[in-house]
């Protein structure tokens, strides 16, 4: 079946574009084969790998159940129920969109303004994302990235739209900042290789950094993209995350305060309420743009993504509630500082520096002093180690195409408190061993080489297998209930 | 003059046939040529990517040309979307969509608003929606969000990621269902569906999975207008329509798709797959168990795919008995890896806001590349919750499916005679939720113009939204699709009054 299937299945179906012959996921394979449980499987391996922020879902919980007319599943709210499972407008339930409107409004401090009417829905941001790059890029294109960005963004951005993501590098000497000699220089050569560049992508708060952009960065950014005549798409995901200083700036307010820094024509925000509310199996995506034309096209196209209206009737509720989203967004803020600083301590307690952050869901960390030597190759060895014997699934630079190696991204809001302290011990007894040891450690395991080397061939053997399931995140948290 | 005489030249048949023929060819491309150069900086027309696959490669080479030309930096020009956004967005001449925006506007409600807009344009079903509110009504507490005396059905499970194509529960109380709905004639594997928010996304996902973009997908018609979004808009899969006839009831012809095929392999095309719809959407026919093995054998000899969507398979209310392709390939020896079902709940289950679509695949690579797909169309995990314990309860939905086949059956009866009343025939259906009807003796010229001159009548003077054949590229003007389920047996006399003014008229 393999050679003929190959002759009738398109190019998206048998090529690799689905990135997940990444290294980012190897790390998931080994967690989902050896999940850690504190009672059922204490050795097993810790998921820090998943940016997913449960540290507020009670409550959330703890609203729904106050609220029982907000869900159509009670005595109290299925009467609603004809009018919602009818409903299958793609410009979404009005209270939904004005309910999104006044959260992103909020999360920014009300700083900056949105309007309902701009509000477009997608399958989750992932959705939004492609369907973001289908409406302004054709195939070959390009959008300009800085590094280190969300691995999956290749996928997300590219896979079926045929753009292409090129990278502009950000340094640790610069505390990973873009600079502008960086981004102009990856334009110019771009276009010298004749490559046409249609935007730039960045992600505020930046996933894997944790830090908010600088006023000056973002102006930077607008200028550039309205004097080159670019679009500027904005992934502001992670807006309810910000848990310290400096206070964040979205692209909205850069653009509210000073308009004549860009045409708003170029300027797009991609949203979602899986990391700031903490509900990815919600799938509620969100494109925001002050662009008419393509808030039309869009619109248009969330027909492949749309939101359940029986979801959007329960958020319309949720996040109407004024009183409940300024307790939840404090409280959230609140949780993920303490959550922050207990963690980002004790690995400074074994010398391990992360880089400062205000935001986010994990940390970034340089375990430089570590590396055998200052490679890639020697980033992935260790990386290997880490999760093989140290068992901790976090995230190497390499998978983030950060230009640096020794960099790791760790997650730490996926797991209660008592998990981040077994992850806290693991590290410092691998650190204290990797200082007390002259001699380099036994190379890995047989066990590891047979399940997870990364030659290409074989996995897409093994892909070309059903294997829908292993791919898609799981959340440690479930495991741990069952 | 030094033209037409190498062309006389041709004519007479003299030596000058050389030149009579390059001449004219050469001044014609040069022509085309300094027409395009000096084309003013617009993007390429919607319709322009179905035939020349030259055409989109000169546009953008163009457009990249004129941007130096007309938008050096710094100046203000107009900020471009691509190609395939700027033919999107201006996707608003349909009508399709037009009829669906104007009665979306200004609705028709019986008591507060009867002179508002008549929708029969959408194929919605309001005939049962009370049946399943009163199921939820009695079971809310197996279907609740959270669970207080447990503890165990919490947010959390609901809440964090679930795998992009369904979980496991879901599909395989989606696979009972469908079970259900094909009456016990075939059973569905669950680790054989892909999950999706919609069928609209489970179509343009299983395109992107067996089709490049320009290739082409042979689709009898009339067809379902929104399949030209589904399928042509991203995964940029060009829609053959092979027309059926009125003579036959609008069944398919295995001779007219080999025709079709032959034709679209000239134009340096690849077909990939053959598109049906049954019970079939605009028509409500029924494809007969022949019909689907001279299908079948034609796949099997092209060696392309076969895309059957069954969406309504649940919603069939007349004599003849449902026959889907899963049926036909359990009894016969056809290789089964090339058949594909396109399935939802927004019909059977009158749920489309919801957003539940389904893949049924028999072909392993497709379900893997289709599972890996579907993270762009996930089903949100609430909906999943009630789905699962709304579908489990096979009592109520076999209770759910005979009742609504029941008032689908009345209704349509009720329709089709009231229309026959008018003088307007309607093709012979037995599923779906409209009935197709002929009104060609009521237009003037007997034409697409003279068809849309009615559909405009309908829509603007008489404010009943029903949708034009040629939406749905059918080849024989006058037909028109009108839904029956937004309606109840109360409104049917105010359509038919309506419809009898403008035919009066005519």
């Amino acid at each position: 079946m393999g050679v003929h299937d190959e002759e009738i299945l398109s190019r998206v179906a048998t090529g690799d574009g689905h990135g997940e012959n990444s290294s980012y996921f190897d790390g998931w394979k080994a967690y989902d084969n050896d999940p850690f449980h504190p009672i059922h499987n204490p050795n097993g391996v810790i998921q820090m790998g998943l940016a997913e922020n449960q540290l507020c879902l009670d409550l959330m919980q703890e609203w729904i159940r106050k609220n029982p007319q907000a869900s159509i599943c009670t005595k109290e709210g299925a009467s609603e129920f004809k009018a919602i499972a009818n409903f299958q407008d793609y410009h979404g339930l009005p209270d939904f969109r004005k309910a999104i409107g006044r959260f992103m409004e909020k999360a920014r401090g009300g700083r900056a303004r949105f309007d309902p009417e701009r509000i477009v829905m997608s399958g989750g941001a992932t959705g939004a994302q492609e369907t973001i790059a289908f409406c302004l890029a054709n195939p070959g294109d390009a959008f300009l990235i800085p590094t280190p960005y969300y691995p999956a963004f290749d996928r997300d951005f590219g896979w079926r739209t045929g753009v292409q993501l090129i990278p502009v590098r950000c340094h640790s000497h610069d505390n990973f900042k873009i600079t502008e000699a960086e981004l102009a220089a990856a334009y110019r050569k771009a276009r010298d290789s004749k490559i046409r560049v249609k935007g730039i992508l960045i992600t505020n708060p930046s996933n894997p950094l944790g830090t908010t952009m600088d006023r000056e960065t973002l102006r930077t950014l607008a200028s550039f993209a309205n004097e080159e005549r670019i679009h500027l798409v904005c992934d502001e995901i992670f807006s309810g995350t910000v848990f310290d200083g400096p206070e964040y700036v979205s692209v909205a307010e850069i653009l509210q305060e000073d308009p004549s820094i860009c045409d708003g024509d170029l300027i797009h925000i991609v949203y979602s309420l899986s990391k700031d509310l903490g509900v990815p199996g919600f799938r509620v995506g969100i494109i925001y743009s002050y662009n008419d034309a393509v808030v039309s096209c869009a619109r248009r196209m969330s027909s492949f993504g749309l939101v359940s209206t029986q979801t959007q009737r329960l958020l319309a509720s949720m996040l109407g509630d004024d009183d409940f989203t300024t307790d939840f967004l404090a409280e959230t803020r609140r949780r993920l500082m303490h959550r922050h600083r207990a963690f980002t301590a004790g690995l400074e307690g074994v010398g391990i520096r992360c880089l400062q952050s205000n935001a986010g869901l994990f940390c970034w960390m340089s375990l430089k002093p570590l590396l055998k030597d200052a490679t890639a190759e020697a980033e992935v060895e260790l990386w290997r180690v880490i999760v093989d014997e140290v068992k901790l699934n976090i995230s190497p630079g390499s998978s983030f195409h950060c230009a640096e190696p020794g960099w790791f991204r760790a997650c730490f809001a996926n797991m209660d408190e008592d998990t981040m302290e077994t992850a806290l011990r693991r590290i410092r007894t691998f650190v204290r061993r990797a200082d007390g040891a002259a001699a380099p450690r036994p190379k890995t395991k047989k066990r590891w080489d047979a399940t997870l080397r990364l030659s290409l061939p074989r996995r897409l053997e093994e892909l070309t297998v059903l294997t829908p399931r292993l791919m898609s995140p799981r959340s440690p948290l479930v495991q741990a209930a069952t | 003059m030094r033209v037409i005489v190498p062309l006389q030249a041709v004519v007479q048949g003299r030596g000058g046939l050389v030149l009579g023929s390059l001449i004219p060819c050469a001044l014609f491309y040069f022509l085309q040529f300094y027409l395009r150069r000096n084309r003013p900086s617009s993007p390429p027309p919607p319709h322009s990517s179905a035939s020349g696959s030259n055409l989109p490669e000169l546009a953008s080479i163009h457009r990249s040309l004129s941007r130096s030309l007309l938008s050096p930096r710094g100046s203000y020009g107009p900020a471009r979307l691509s190609s395939r956004g700027t033919a999107v967005a201006r996707d608003d001449d349909n009508p399709y969509y037009v009829g669906l925006k104007r009665c979306a506007d200004d609705p028709y409600n019986r008591s507060t608003n009867p002179q508002g807009f008549l929708l029969l344009g959408l194929a919605e079903n309001r005939l049962s929606l009370d049946i399943i509110q009163d199921w939820l009504v009695k079971n809310w507490k197996e279907s609740v969000l959270l669970d207080d005396e447990e503890g165990e059905l919490s947010i959390q499970g609901l809440a964090t990621y679930q795998p992009y194509d369904g979980s496991m529960d879901l599909k395989t109380a989606v696979a009972e269902f469908m079970g259900q709905v094909m009456q016990g004639s075939v059973s569905f594997n669950p680790s054989h569906v892909v999950l999706t928010a919609g069928a609209t996304p489970a179509v343009e996902t299983l395109s992107f999975c067996l089709a490049d973009p320009g290739d082409a997908f042979l689709v009898p018609s009339p067809y379902y207008p929104g399949w030209d979004r589904d399928i042509k808009w991203r995964a940029g899969v060009e829609l053959i329509p092979v027309p059926c006839r009125s003579t036959d009831n609008f069944s398919i012809s295995i001779a007219a798709l080999e025709l079709a095929y032959n034709q679209v392999k000239k134009r340096g095309m690849k077909v990939r797959a053959v598109l049906v719809s049954n019970p079939s959407n605009p028509v409500g026919s029924l494809i007969d168990r022949e019909t689907l093995c001279g299908l079948l054998d034609f796949v099997m000899e092209k060696n392309i795919h076969l895309i059957s969507d069954e969406i309504f398979a649940g919603s069939t209310y007349g004599s003849d008995k449902f026959v889907s392709v899963a049926e036909v390939l359990d009894a016969e020896s056809f290789d089964k890896s090339r058949v594909h079902i396109i399935y939802g709940l927004s019909k059977d289950l009158s749920v489309p806001g919801f957003r539940v679509g389904v893949i049924y695949s028999y072909n392993e690579n497709v379900l893997a590349a289709a599972s890996k797909l579907a993270r762009f169309s996930s089903i949100s995990a609430p909906t999943q919750r009630l789905l699962i314990s709304m579908l489990s309860d096979r009592k109520f939905i076999a209770k759910y499916l005979t009742v609504n086949r029941a008032r689908l059956h009345d209704m349509h009866a009720l329709f089709v005679d009231g229309l026959k009343q008018l003088g307007i025939k309607c093709a012979s259906s037995s599923g779906g939720f409209y009935c197709w009807a002929d009104m060609s003796m009521f237009i003037r010229p007997y034409s697409e113009k003279g068809e849309l001159k009615l559909w405009d009548n309908l829509l603007n003077v008489a404010k009943v939204n029903v949708t034009p054949g040629s939406s749905c590229h059918c080849i024989e003007p006058g037909w028109f699709r009108c839904c029956f389920t937004t309606l109840t047996e109360k409104d049917v006399p105010t359509v038919l009054e309506r419809i009898q003014k403008i035919t009066k008229s005519n």
